[in-house]
């Protein structure tokens, strides 16, 4: 009698934090098909918010800012840290110490502070320049736009790259590598063909972090941005009249993108994990 | 009989009015705006020219929910490409500007924003020539106190702040900011999330200017604006909306425009305008001093107050608008309303803000964030209690760090 209710309490428990967790996206859904602005007042079922998303310019353009700055920021960065990953891996041990609470730094800083000392630094930069430009070295005037805003989305997702990269190459065994050495390979085949592959999940879901990070930002792209404007920063523009529904639309095609490329990736891996049980 | 007539001869002549509009020569650019040709428009058109708008969001007619694309059709009259981006305060846009990560061409800032702008040599002065299209703002909205001479700025728009209350949960029309203090009303009034326009309500309640001359004065306000915080259920911006058409809150003071809009949806609501008097707020179009397109900036200030482009936008934006003519072809509803446009001796009784000292400023900002962290009873016992269980909690992860060292010692 009293396993069953613990049972129902851990239940109850768990519904109790999946609520609190998908509630609020599926509130969020529902009014995305709500006919008037409200969003407390459910007055009838629409479409016309993804239709008028869809010839909204201005939020458009602020998402493709927003994907492009991910997606360039991500691959730059997840290369970038790889290779700092392997290098900090082949450091001796207190200096390694040393590099990676260095670079475990900005992850624990709050994000206005990087935010506004990058801002500060490009500002410098500005100020620079006119000397420099001076002095006939010909240099563009302001970075401010699109080089600052993936300069500071590549900076504060490169250690998530590292952090996420160097336990899997710590979990390596060298003497594979070794293997791969004393059967032929130089060192740049050992390392793609025998280091690579075993690293792929970890720089693949590093990558994955990148992105999200990068399309979750507004501290830091709001001080960065200079003159452009990603998607966080366009919607927190909209909170002195109110915050259009086409918003809302717009993150219901985002939520249900991002599950489905969960669910899928998660079909095939489970799949896959199949297959290989099968083989053995 | 005689009402009928009266129709008929107000028919004709504002038939004469529009032809003899008509018949000054226009340029139609879509079939909904048509700008006059008595301007060359498209001078710049082969300089390859980039324009920086930055604008209030949602705070321009930009295509979306059906209205009409204004921005699109400067481009393509002027050759002039637009790259409008959004703003959410006064104050963002002072900080953006003032850091120097971005330059602008076109701002619109408010009223004692533009004042403290212009003192600080941050506006450009308009070169007038280019924008003949002044002569078509009224004259009660020019000469302002924040840029007398109108040397820096544009009217763009203009509202004034009231209470916005629910018939159904009010019983009786409030008339006076006393409402928004009302213990009747305990915990179903919102209050403005920012400092300025809350301050502004707390010196109308006591009769006080809204501009405050001294620190004094603002701690008097500060008093009353603490008093206020036991009735109040939330200090919000936009959820006013949301909360107000569901029902969820019986008054809260906001901008006359979007009282409109909420009216327009949810018709238990309605608007009032205390008899104390209110803030009549400003947003004006201005060129930073270190705009790098003056003359396509100053161009698009011109298109801007041409009346169709002045209709658009004031019809999606839904507050008020200084152009005569843009007035004169709304329609009777809107025209005569008392919310939009208040009459003369309601206005009497309205005060723009100024550009206040730094001194009260930071007065005005420390009281704000003193009187959202009051609470009635003191929360003083707080910090120290939760500094001594945090020291607790170190002492015994150190002791039992120890004891496990001890432990692997043996």
């Amino acid at each position: 009698m009293k396993t069953k209710h613990w049972r129902t309490l851990q239940r109850a428990y768990v519904i109790l934090l999946m609520g609190f967790m998908y509630l609020p996206i599926g509130v969020m859904i529902a009014f995305s098909f709500n006919e008037s602005k409200s969003r407390s007042n459910f007055t009838g079922f629409t479409l016309s918010w993804y239709k008028s998303l869809f010839s909204n310019e201005m939020i458009l353009e602020a998402l493709a800012l927003s994907l492009l700055v991910a997606v360039i920021s991500s691959v730059v960065a997840t290369v970038l840290g790889t290779m700092a990953a392997i290098g900090i891996n082949g450091m001796g041990k207190k200096s390694r110490l040393v590099i990676e609470n260095i670079s475990y730094i900005p992850v624990v800083n709050p994000e206005i502070i990087t935010g506004v000392s990058l801002m500060l630094l490009f500002v410098g930069y500005n100020t620079a320049v006119t000397v420099l430009n001076g002095m006939g070295i010909p240099l563009p005037d302001s970075l401010f736009g699109m080089p600052t805003l993936l300069i500071s989305h590549i900076t504060f997702n490169l250690p998530y790259v590292i952090f996420n990269v160097s336990p899997k190459l710590r979990q390596l065994d060298t003497r594979i590598y070794e293997a791969a050495l004393d059967l032929g390979c130089d060192h740049r085949q050992a390392f793609f063909k025998v280091v690579m592959p075993q690293l792929t999940p970890a720089i693949l879901s590093a990558f994955l972090i990148c992105i999200t990070y990068s399309i979750d930002d507004f501290i830091i792209s709001y001080f960065n941005c200079g003159t452009l404007q990603t998607l966080p920063i366009a919607i927190y523009s909209m909170t002195r009249k109110k915050v259009s529904p086409e918003i809302n639309a717009l993150s219901a095609i985002m939520f249900l993108v991002i599950l489905s490329i969960i669910l899928i990736s998660n079909a095939r891996e489970s799949r896959q994990y199949k297959r290989d049980q099968r083989r053995i | 009989m005689k009402k009928l007539f009266a129709v008929v001869v107000w028919t004709m002549v504002a038939l004469t009015l529009a032809l003899g509009a008509s018949a000054q020569e226009m340029i139609q650019v879509t079939d909904d705006i048509s700008v006059s040709a008595d301007y060359d428009w498209d001078r710049l058109a082969d300089q390859n020219i980039t324009l920086y708008v930055y604008n209030w969001g949602l705070y321009i007619s930009d295509g979306s929910d059906d209205s009409i694309d204004v921005l699109s059709a400067f481009e393509d009259l002027t050759g002039i490409k637009v790259n409008y981006t959004t703003f959410d305060s006064n104050e963002s846009l002072y900080a953006k500007l003032k850091s120097g990560g971005a330059t602008y061409d076109v701002i619109v800032p408010s009223d004692y924003m533009i004042g403290k702008m212009i003192q600080e040599g941050m506006l450009a002065p308009l070169n007038k020539e280019n924008i003949p299209n002044f002569s078509k703002i009224g004259e009660s909205y020019t000469g302002m106190a924040y840029d007398p001479q109108d040397e820096y700025s544009v009217p763009y728009t203009w509202g004034t702040v009231g209470i916005i209350y629910n018939t159904e949960m009010v019983e009786e029309a409030p008339t006076s900011w006393d409402a928004l203090w009302d213990v009747e009303y305990a915990g179903n009034i919102l209050m403005f999330n920012n400092s300025r326009d809350a301050f502004a309500i707390g010196a109308k309640k006591l009769g006080m200017s809204l501009n405050p001359q001294t620190v004094e004065e603002v701690e008097i306000i500060a008093q009353e604006l603490k008093a206020q915080k036991n009735v109040v259920q939330a200090y919000v911006m936009d959820e006013i909306f949301d909360k107000m058409s569901g029902g969820e809150a019986a008054m809260a003071p906001y901008y006359a425009g979007d009282a409109i809009t909420m009216i327009d949806e949810s018709p238990q609501l309605d608007f009032v305008i205390p008899e104390e008097g209110t803030n009549y707020f400003v947003d004006a179009m201005c060129i930073p001093a270190n705009a790098k397109n003056k003359e396509a900036a100053e161009i698009f200030i011109n298109y801007m107050c041409e009346p169709d482009v002045g209709l658009a936008n004031i019809d999606f934006i839904g507050y008020s608008t200084p152009i005569k003519e843009v007035w004169e072809r709304l329609d009777d509803e809107m025209k005569y309303s008392p919310i939009a446009y208040p009459s003369d001796e309601v206005m009497a009784n309205t005060e723009v803000f100024v550009t206040l000292p730094d001194e009260i400023n930071s007065a005005m900002d420390m009281a704000w964030s003193d009187m959202k962290s009051y609470d009635e009873g003191g929360s003083g016992w707080m910090v120290p209690v939760l500094l001594v269980l945090a020291l607790a909690l170190t002492g015994f992860n150190i002791w039992r760090r120890m004891r496990k060292n001890l432990r692997n010692d043996y």
